[in-house]
């Protein structure tokens, strides 16, 4: 038995200059992504300190309990922040139960063998994609004019409701599936009903993501502008909103203030925008820390 | 410890919506005004003093005359204002709906034409060069095109919408035909807007009522213009004497018939606008009506209200 | 003799007849209605589009709308060509995609290939915030920051232009598709990773031509997405690129989008009947038909190119 002996190739050491050039290569990348992150963060940080110079000698309790005017000096955004307020709220009371429902029955309940189910699955998926002011057309026609509510905060929380639903039933759905099979099996082996089975172990278990889901939905509608715009959110409204009654919403004043050259709107516009920011940052935070606390390990 | 967060969160939510349902200290139906973006701001300043007065609640919305006045004819407002009478399709639309109202004007522009303030070739144009300017068709699209002493600027013009008031009164002037316009212009019917574009571009123009201008006088500059009657500024006195020609114009709000009769709230804010006239107008900075118009006003006032 | 067995046939097995819990058919029918309210949704937008755009298209041919290249719909001397409008949403897209995709990329492979837990645990919070921030804001820093600096830099832009729409409207998509893209490359298993080390890669090579290749499904439905909501944006386009219809590739420009134009024009009110109303309808059902169409290559494009691991 020989051992055939091979010839190992020479091998030559890397040149000096294409590992240079390698390592140059790697630090140019390197420096690239640093560079993405930095423009993103970079705009993030110099319009919130945008907004906060600019708005801040407006930022008065004159902001909070005044009605809006031609005056910038006499003009607040009372009646706009109020019905934001009621609009977030009517939001969460419409948005939750029914896209928790429907969440409910698409992972529970629906056979996908079903043609009809699977369409709905579909469908949900397509809405996420509509752009609001599309629901703003919707509203116009069906809400507003159609069952004939009229301008008013109602008919407002409505459209926004079916804006953000999709992202509601989305994010429940999450939640539910994260909830493991064996909690299911186990309920059932101890011969409880299907409802049963939801209602006590899975929905419990799967309300943090719900509640995360949710709040991040509802910080959405708080900031949508575009459909409001179309279902009349008037312009000028000095009285505090009520639930079937003439509305402003703070998105579209603080679009109504931008829209007007002189500077002193500005001020108003980003002290406006300043406590959009803190709603909606608020509203955020309180779901990330959810997130965070409830996470349950399996 | 779940249900117990899904519990309070559902109860945090039922509180506000509540308090909604319950609160609010504009309880009783507000006066519902919409239409032109021109006579809004005098409105508006209206409506506020109103409310101080007499703790009335009024909303205005900005949807353009004609916008105002197909909301009107629905029987949807109960105040239309109008930057312009309103016309033979708009009544029979208000006969359609059963709508009767009472005209009344309540304020008097000068719609102007304004420039960038560092323009400082152009300060009057005739009503010629102005039709030269805006009629379909036009292909103008330099200051030197509009007169061989200007600049070769490119003219970037910024002006009303179709919906707008305005437009229909400046186009039947200029033009000769209400909504005859060239269609290659930034056209909106916030007049906001169209400020905002003037006092960005050097080279552009545009036009709205005078109270816009007056309110931004610092970016914007007036053009004279001559209407046969060599160049004429805009200003409260040519406004009122009407010298101030082809431009100068009567703003109107348009009252339900049904409203007047019903609600006193209405007949007296449509008094307020009357009697105030002066000091509302001025602070809004449109030209009031001159004493005899006043008086013309109450007198159909008084007329409508027996 | 041992005795035969006899087995005798059990008797056939019955159960008790099934008792119907009404209770939970009950729940099984009202959870189906409230999954059909999005199906209700879906019909009511299609319905509200559909039939008063096919009102305008009675009066004004399809063919004139699709390929008009002046849209002056509301003039005396009226234009229905809807072209105009669509050059100025998909300029807006793609310069927009041109800012956010790339950055959103890069913000994915740093998240996922360079920066360790604590990094990432601070950074992904900062781009939610980001993410989360009204348009109507975005809207206005583009018009009172982005564009005086824009023009103080020495661009020579229009007061409303659609470059300063895109930059703001760029950034604000780049959580959407960095979020996206992140989750498609961590799901790339660190096997194939660890592989490309160990055939002596560098961190360049191992990001660019084993996790991104992998993750391409994913990072392409980040990029549609991205397209498809900068299309359906309406607040920033609205009030910082401006009003004029006019078809033109230059980004200095003032333009109008299909948003714009519907939410100008039905600020306040509709003019039921008019031929205005109708526009809106007709440009609605095109930006929805649009929209529609990119959501399904979308989901199409996710399952070819989706990689299966173990």
């Amino acid at each position: 038995m020989t051992l055939v002996e091979h010839e190992r190739p020479h091998e030559e050491p890397t040149p000096e200059s294409s590992r240079e050039s390698r390592a140059w290569r790697n630090r140019l990348f390197k420096a690239a992504m640093l560079f993405s992150m930095l423009v993103a963060f970079g705009t993030l940080v110099v319009l919130l300190v945008d907004t906060i110079v600019t708005g801040w000698p407006a930022i008065e309790w004159k902001l909070f309990s005044d009605p809006p005017s031609t005056l910038p000096e006499e003009a607040g955004g009372r009646p706009a922040i109020l019905a934001t307020l009621y609009l977030g709220a009517l939001v969460l009371l419409l948005s939750v139960p029914i896209g928790v429902l429907t969440a409910i029955y698409l992972e529970e309940y629906a056979n996908r063998e079903r043609w009809w189910n699977r369409f709905i699955e579909v469908n949900i998926q397509n809405l996420a994609a509509v752009p609001s002011i599309v629901y703003g057309i919707l509203g116009l026609a069906f809400i507003v004019r159609g069952i004939g509510v009229g301008r008013v905060v109602f008919a407002g929380g409505l459209i926004l409701t079916l804006v953000v639903l999709p992202t509601v039933v989305v994010a429940s759905r999450e939640a539910i599936r994260s909830v493991p099979d064996s909690i299911r099996q186990g309920a059932f082996a101890l011969g409880a009903t299907k409802w049963q089975v939801v209602w006590r172990q899975v929905l419990p278990a799967a309300i943090p993501g719900m509640a995360t889901g949710s709040i991040l939905a509802l910080s959405r509608a708080v900031g949508e502008t575009a459909p409001l715009i179309m279902v009349g959110a008037i312009t000028y409204v000095a009285f505090d909103p009520e639930l079937f009654g003439a509305y402003t919403a703070l998105p579209v004043q603080i679009y109504n203030w931008t829209k007007q050259p002189d500077p002193e709107f500005q001020t108003l516009a980003a002290a406006g925008a300043l406590v959009l920011l803190v709603i909606v940052l608020t509203m955020n935070a309180v779901a990330i820390f959810l997130r965070n606390r409830y996470r349950r390990q399996w | 410890m779940n249900t117990r967060l899904a519990t309070t969160l559902a109860a945090t939510t039922l509180v506000v919506l509540v308090a909604a349902g319950c609160g609010g200290s504009g309880g009783a139906e507000a006066i519902t005004a919409d239409g032109s973006s021109t006579v809004g701001p005098f409105v508006t300043k209206a409506a506020e003093d109103f409310k101080a007065a007499e703790d009335v609640d009024v909303t205005v919305g900005i949807s353009g005359t004609g916008g105002g006045f197909e909301r009107f004819c629905a029987g949807e407002t109960d105040l239309s204002n109008a930057s312009r009478p309103i016309d033979e399709d708009e009544r029979t639309l208000c006969a359609d709906g059963g709508v009767e109202y009472i005209e009344f004007r309540v304020v008097t522009d000068a719609l102007t034409n304004v420039v960038n303030s560092a323009n400082d070739w152009a300060t009057c144009l005739s009503v010629a060069q102005l039709n030269a300017i805006w009629e379909p068709g036009s292909k103008v699209t330099s200051w030197n095109q509009v007169d061989p002493s200007f600049p070769d600027q490119p003219l970037k013009l910024y002006g009303a919408g179709t919906d707008s008031g305005t437009f229909d009164y400046f186009t039947g002037a200029i033009n000769g035909e209400e909504g005859a316009s060239r269609s290659d212009f930034s056209a909106t019917e916030d007049d906001n807007v169209t400020v905002r574009g003037v006092s960005g571009d050097r080279g552009a123009l545009g036009y709205f009522g005078f109270s816009y201008f007056e309110e931004n006088q610092s970016t914007l500059k007036a053009l004279e213009v001559d209407g046969g009657d060599g160049c004429v500024a805009p200003s409260i006195e040519t406004a009122q004497d009407e010298s101030y020609a082809p431009l100068s114009r009567p703003l109107f709000v348009y009252v339900k018939q049904s409203s007047f009769d019903e609600n006193e709230d209405v007949r007296n804010f449509v008094k307020f606008m009357l009697d105030n006239n002066e000091s509302v107008a001025t602070a809004a900075q449109f030209v009031p009506l001159s004493q005899e118009q006043v008086a013309e006003q109450i007198a159909k006032y008084e007329g409508a209200s027996t | 003799m041992p005795q035969a067995v006899v087995f005798e046939q059990p008797a056939p097995l019955t159960l008790p007849r099934k008792r119907i819990r009404w209770g939970e058919q009950l729940v099984h029918v009202l959870l189906f209605i409230a999954a059909a309210i999005s199906v209700l949704t879906t019909l009511g937008i299609v319905l509200s589009l559909l039939l008063p755009a096919l009102d305008f298209f009675r009066e004004v041919s399809p063919w004139e709308f699709l390929t008009g290249t002046t849209w002056a719909p509301l003039f005396l001397d009226a234009h229905f060509g809807v072209v105009p409008l669509v050059v100025g949403t998909f300029l807006i897209s793609f310069l927009s995609a041109l800012v956010a995709f790339p950055l959103g990329v890069g913000v994915a492979i740093y998240l996922s290939e360079y920066a360790g837990q604590r990094v990432t645990g601070v950074l992904k919070p900062v781009l939610e915030i980001l993410a989360a921030i009204p348009t109507v804001v975005l809207g206005y820093f583009a018009l009172t920051f982005v564009t005086p600096l824009l023009r103080d830099i020495g661009l020579d832009v229009e007061i409303f232009n659609a470059l300063s729409a895109s930059l703001v409207l760029g950034v604000m998509l780049i959580p959407t598709i960095a979020s996206l893209s992140e989750d498609a490359m961590a799901a790339v298993p660190r096997d194939l990773r660890d592989g490309g080390y160990a055939l002596g890669a560098d961190k360049l090579q191992v990001s660019t031509r084993i996790v991104v290749p992998a993750a391409i499904s994913g990072i392409i439905a980040a990029f549609v997405l991205g397209f498809s909501r900068a299309v359906g944006e309406t607040i920033i386009v609205l009030i910082a690129a401006g009003q004029l219809a006019q078809i033109t590739f230059d980004p200095r420009e003032t333009i109008e989008t299909m948003t714009a134009f519907i939410g100008a024009t039905g600020n306040g009110d509709i003019p039921t009947g008019s031929i205005e109303y109708k526009t809106i309808f007709a440009v609605g059902l095109t930006l929805f038909v649009i929209t529609l169409v990119m959501n399904l290559i979308s989901i199409r494009l996710v399952r070819k190119y989706r990689e299966i691991y173990e």
